[in-house]
């Protein structure tokens, strides 16, 4: 958690707790893993009432934030969804939003926001294509111009949400550089096949784009000249992505902190011995590390920062790595328990793994960080 | 911590008089600054940015220093990133026995010692652990003796970074050998060049010669110089130990300038020896690179909203040992990442060449471990303080030291 927000923003995150507390326990996490979409439509348009679509939206458009720093606010429900493993298209969605209403036309403006903002449409951003690559210079999904629009040819997977979706927001590569479109699901051409998920709810699909035929008025932003709005989505995603992965390790670093208290063995309870003490030491020490980052990488997008982009790509390495490690020592502090179906924490560990591989895994992270660092400089 | 918020000049107005001031008055940085301290030269420095109104930004202004916030000490460590620091003082003098004085000592005292110090006259020295007490630091048994007006000294201190080029010491000594270990200590105010203090100097495994020990015979300390009370010393050491923690996890409003200690040319920069080894198309090499550019972010995240919570009273002064955890941590890992890099270079060079020092630092790489209380103490201080977790067993419980197993003083060298 941040530990310098506001009064307005400290309220916020209260009341969205007790919400999430309320309306979507745990127990009815599981109940919707048997549900084809993973989540509660009705439950998404409440949320949206209290704003979780509507962050990244100007006010004219129905939008607004608590102070005027959206991401700021989204985050914050980001991270209660993480502690309660909440279902539901956040990140997609939003980030499609702030494109939107950061590049969008009058008339995508005009039709899309305001039902996103509502509730009622749903969106996607299909970025990552087979093969692990969501790098902007490694987009291979082809745009190809037409007399009146382009035509679309190529795979994106895993898409979040896929199949209940109304509009994906598509990048794909055009003659003369990156190209981005909105394209309704049902489009001629386009086709959806669910996969499975590491996620009980949370749902991909690989979506087939066969000479999708799009309008020119399906463009969003200009084209050919897209990868500063595609370095922006990212930022944006990965800001929301870790915010949800902090909250994942909270709520599970606690419950095991009162089971090394409860749980007794040779006499005395798991939390007076030295060697799960430091063990201990050192996860609060990850967990810490993990918030400071999390905290100033949606500062740095909020605000525009130069460095955003190294500083996105530094903690969301460093966040990945130590938020699934703290997990895993806490499925160890458990003992059999933490291995077990009925136990919730393997719906974190699998929250935070989803989270640490997508978008750019670790490794991904620091290759561009490298780049980005200097490390380019006479390389051969 | 009043005293540290106090804020009579913007920041921004601040960094612009800081930068104007600095171009007009400081020395640029000099390439290589050697890993050895100059005491001498970081006294003309800092004499220097007293006479300009820049030292002891976050002191308090009726004893010497500016008075100012840690926001104004923030904005000066970026104003100052290019110019000669007198960064040897920042640890121990200012950020941990700067701290614990302005702590502990009473208005005469602080009137005593600390516009001096932030003068750059006296340079301070820690007489914590001793070579039978290390980890557990109450069980020391350098013996303080009370005569009239006086303290009389006699033991031995090790590990006193410094205390060769050193003025003042703050001095642990046990007043009391008939309660238990915590309730009979006591804190002098030690002047080093007091007849019966011999300082030696130790060589570490890289050749330097900061750590010392002392010897006390007979040496005798005016009861003025007893910081805190008589017996109940424990109290200051706990402070002490507080300033510590934040002092090398970098969280300190005391240290002034980019990093707290001055003695490294740098730690290893990985970014910088895998180019300069041309490295920089190998997958490993990038990958140590990011990385080691990823934990720096992270630890001054870290050490920033860890220190804000200490000072905003969101979390305990113990939550400084996350912070020295994190910097030990982080500095093992970067030698380890330095010799992976550095390859057969580390172990045979010439002179001069990028890679010359990683071998070396790499077999002192655990001092990193130990030096401000060693990483398992930490660990014990988080789980225990900030976890609540249970506290280990200790033998010595509320038994009187003079009763209590305890290791003997060795005797002294001839």
């Amino acid at each position: 958690m941040d530990l310098e927000l506001s009064e307005d923003q400290e309220f916020f995150r209260e009341t969205t707790r007790k919400f999430l507390e309320a309306e979507i326990p745990v127990e009815r996490v599981r109940e919707l893993g048997h549900d084809p979409a993973g989540f509660d439509r009705d439950l998404w348009r409440r949320g949206a009432e209290m704003g979780w679509t509507s962050m990244l939206v100007p006010e004219e458009h129905g939008g607004g934030s608590l102070e005027g720093e959206g991401l700021l606010d989204l985050v914050i429900v980001a991270e209660e969804m993480g502690r309660l493993v909440t279902p539901g298209p956040l990140l997609p969605t939003n980030v499609v939003a702030l494109a939107i209403s950061e590049r969008g036309s009058p008339a995508q403006q005009a039709e899309l926001l305001g039902p996103i903002v509502s509730g009622e449409l749903l969106a996607s951003w299909a970025l990552e294509e087979p093969g692990g690559r969501w790098q902007a210079d490694r987009i291979s999904l082809e745009a190809r111009r037409t007399k009146d629009g382009y035509l679309l040819q190529g795979i994106k997977s895993p898409v979040e949400a896929a199949g209940e979706v109304d509009r994906f927001l598509v990048t794909a590569r055009g003659d003369s550089g990156l190209v981005q479109f909105l394209v309704p699901s049902d489009s001629a051409g386009l086709s959806i096949t669910p996969m499975e998920s590491l996620d009980l709810v949370r749902r991909y699909g690989e979506v087939h784009f066969d000479e999708v035929h799009v309008p020119e008025a399906s463009v969003l932003g200009e084209v050919g000249n897209s990868a500063a709005d595609v370095e922006r989505q990212l930022q944006v995603a990965i800001a929301i992505q870790l915010a949800e992965t902090v909250g994942t390790v909270d709520r599970v670093f606690d419950v095991t902190l009162e089971w090394m208290f409860d749980r007794h063995s040779f006499g005395r309870p798991l939390a007076s011995y030295q060697a799960l003490k430091h063990r201990f030491a050192d996860m609060k020490l990850y967990h810490e590390a993990n918030q400071a980052a999390a905290t100033a990488v949606a500062r740095a997008v909020q605000h525009r920062d130069e460095e955003a982009p190294a500083k996105v790509s530094a903690a969301k390495s460093y966040v990945g790595d130590h938020a699934t490690f703290v997990l895993q020592e806490c499925v160890q502090m458990h003992g059999g328990l933490g291995v077990t179906w009925e136990y919730d924490l393997h719906l974190y560990l699998r929250r935070a793994t989803t989270n640490q591989l997508l978008y750019g895994t670790p490794k991904d992270h620091r290759e561009r960080l490298a780049g980005k660092i200097g490390m380019n400089e006479g390389a051969g | 911590m009043s005293d540290f918020d106090k804020a009579v000049e913007e920041p921004e107005a601040f960094r612009l008089r800081a930068r104007a001031w600095l171009a007009e008055n400081m020395p640029l940085r000099p390439e290589d600054q050697g890993h050895v301290r100059n005491f001498e030269r970081c006294r003309e420095l800092q004499r220097i940015l007293y006479d300009g109104g820049f030292a002891g930004i976050c002191f308090p202004a009726e004893y010497g220093g500016q008075g100012l916030s840690l926001e104004h000490q923030l904005v000066f460590d970026e104003e100052s990133m290019k110019y000669e620091l007198p960064l040897a003082l920042n640890v121990p003098t200012f950020g941990i026995i700067g701290a614990t004085l302005v702590e502990f000592c009473n208005h005469e005292q602080k009137q005593r010692f600390l516009p001096p110090m932030i003068r750059g006259e006296h340079i301070w020295v820690q007489f914590l652990s001793e070579p039978t007490s290390g980890s557990d630091l109450a069980s020391l048994t350098t013996r303080a003796t009370r005569d009239g007006d006086h303290f009389v000294l006699n033991g031995s201190k090790i590990w006193s970074s410094g205390a060769h080029a050193a003025d003042y010491g703050i001095c642990v000594a046990r007043s009391n050998w008939d309660v238990p270990k915590h309730d009979g200590i006591t804190v002098l105010l030690v002047e080093i060049d007091s007849p019966g203090v011999t300082v030696e100097q130790i060589a570490d495994t890289r050749g330097g010669t900061e750590f010392c020990q002392e010897f006390f015979d007979d040496v005798r300390v005016p009861v003025e110089n007893v910081l805190g009370e008589v017996d109940a010393g424990w109290t200051v050491v706990r402070g002490l130990l507080a300033h510590e923690r934040n002092a090398m996890g970098n969280a300190s409003p005391l240290t002034s300038g980019r990093d707290i200690m001055g003695n490294e040319p740098s730690e290893s920069d990985i970014l910088e020896l895998a180019l300069a080894l041309g490295r920089n198309d190998e997958f490993e090499a990038r990958q140590l690179a990011a990385e080691d550019f990823a934990l720096r972010f992270v630890q001054k995240e870290t050490s920033k909203r860890i220190g804000l919570a200490m000072a905003s009273g969101k979390m305990p002064p113990t939550a400084g040992a996350l912070l020295r955890l994190m910097g030990a941590r982080a500095a093992v890992r970067r030698s380890d990442m330095a010799l992976s890099i550095a390859g057969s270079g580390a172990i045979a060079w010439k002179q001069g060449h990028p890679a010359s020092e990683i071998g070396t630092r790499f077999v002192g790489r655990q001092a990193a471990e130990m030096g401000g209380g060693t990483t398992e103490m930490q660990r014990n201080l988080i789980s225990e303080r900030l976890l609540q977790m249970p506290k280990e067993f200790a033998a010595d419980r509320g038994i009187p030291f003079n009763q209590v197993r305890h290791n003997a003083m060795p005797e002294r060298k001839p």
